[in-house]
């Protein structure tokens, strides 16, 4: 897959992940299945991965997105990874409030906070 | 303060294929309506959530056995303090009710089956036909306190 169709923007801060997302609104299954193929790649690479994705830019997130998120963290922790979640509006984390998910995920106010939780 | 002048609600009937486009186009109208008649950024969150579950449902499990192009109706009507939509499959519909709960702890890992959750959290009701290949949402506007 050529790295200009990615809807991932990601950092590398030492054996960590930063992942961020090119578009306001995670729905489209089609952008979907390669976000979650492209975050699971690099799960697979890393021996132990620790991932943080970042919400700062979405404003909106469906529910197969809360399903790719899933796949992601079972992957993660079959590793012995670590997986945080971080900048979430509001609206959306009420999203993972109704489905639960809020009690799964690790979740962090800011990308500093999950960033220091790391272990 | 007046009441505001009944204005006759926005409606629609459109047939879509599946391609992004067109459900964003759909989506996008009903929105623009929407924010025209004082719905807040919390409804329009809301309204599009549940379209988006809606129509993708109807794709992706109702029209699953069908060819790719099969199109599915969106009909809609935007009043002033209500928005009503109802997405229709050509699929041969389901069971919301054989739905297993998401929330339980032996399904909460399950990557899928969150989407009629959504749409009954946000929505004022959510009913469908017989079939179930037809779903109708209702939104309320929320009260503002005077």
């Amino acid at each position: 897959m050529p790295a200009n169709d990615s809807r991932l923007r990601i950092k590398r801060q030492g054996d960590l992940l930063h992942v961020e997302f090119v578009d306001r609104n995670i729905l489209d299954e089609g952008n979907i299945q390669l976000i979650g193929a492209e975050i699971s790649a690099l799960v697979d690479a890393a021996p132990k991965p620790k991932v943080l994705i970042d919400f700062a830019n979405v404003d909106h997130l469906s529910s197969a997105a809360l399903g790719t998120l899933l796949t992601i963290n079972t992957r993660v922790k079959a590793k012995g990874g670590q997986l945080r979640l971080a900048n979430i509006d509001p609206q959306i984390y009420e999203v993972f409030v109704i489905t639960r998910l809020n009690n799964l995920f690790q979740i962090h106010e800011t990308a500093d906070s999950a960033l220091k939780s790391f272990k | 303060m007046p009441d505001p002048p009944q204005i006759p609600p926005d409606r629609d009937v459109v047939t879509l294929c599946c391609e992004r486009a067109a459900i964003d186009a759909i989506q996008d109208r009903v929105l623009a309506v929407a924010e025209r008649r004082g719905f807040s950024k919390e409804s329009v969150f809301a309204i599009r959530l549940a379209m988006e579950e809606a129509i993708s449902n109807a794709f992706r499990h109702g029209h699953k056995d069908l060819p790719s192009d099969s199109p599915i109706t969106v009909d809609y009507e935007v009043a002033n303090d209500t928005i009503r939509i109802a997405v229709q499959d050509q699929g041969p519909g389901f069971h919301p009710e054989a739905i297993k709960d998401p929330t339980l702890d032996e399904n909460i890992e399950e990557p899928s089956g969150r989407g009629l959750m959504l749409m009954k959290a946000f929505m004022a009701t959510v009913r469908y036909n017989k079939v179930g290949n037809r779903v109708e949402l209702l939104y309320r506007k929320p009260a503002t306190p005077k």
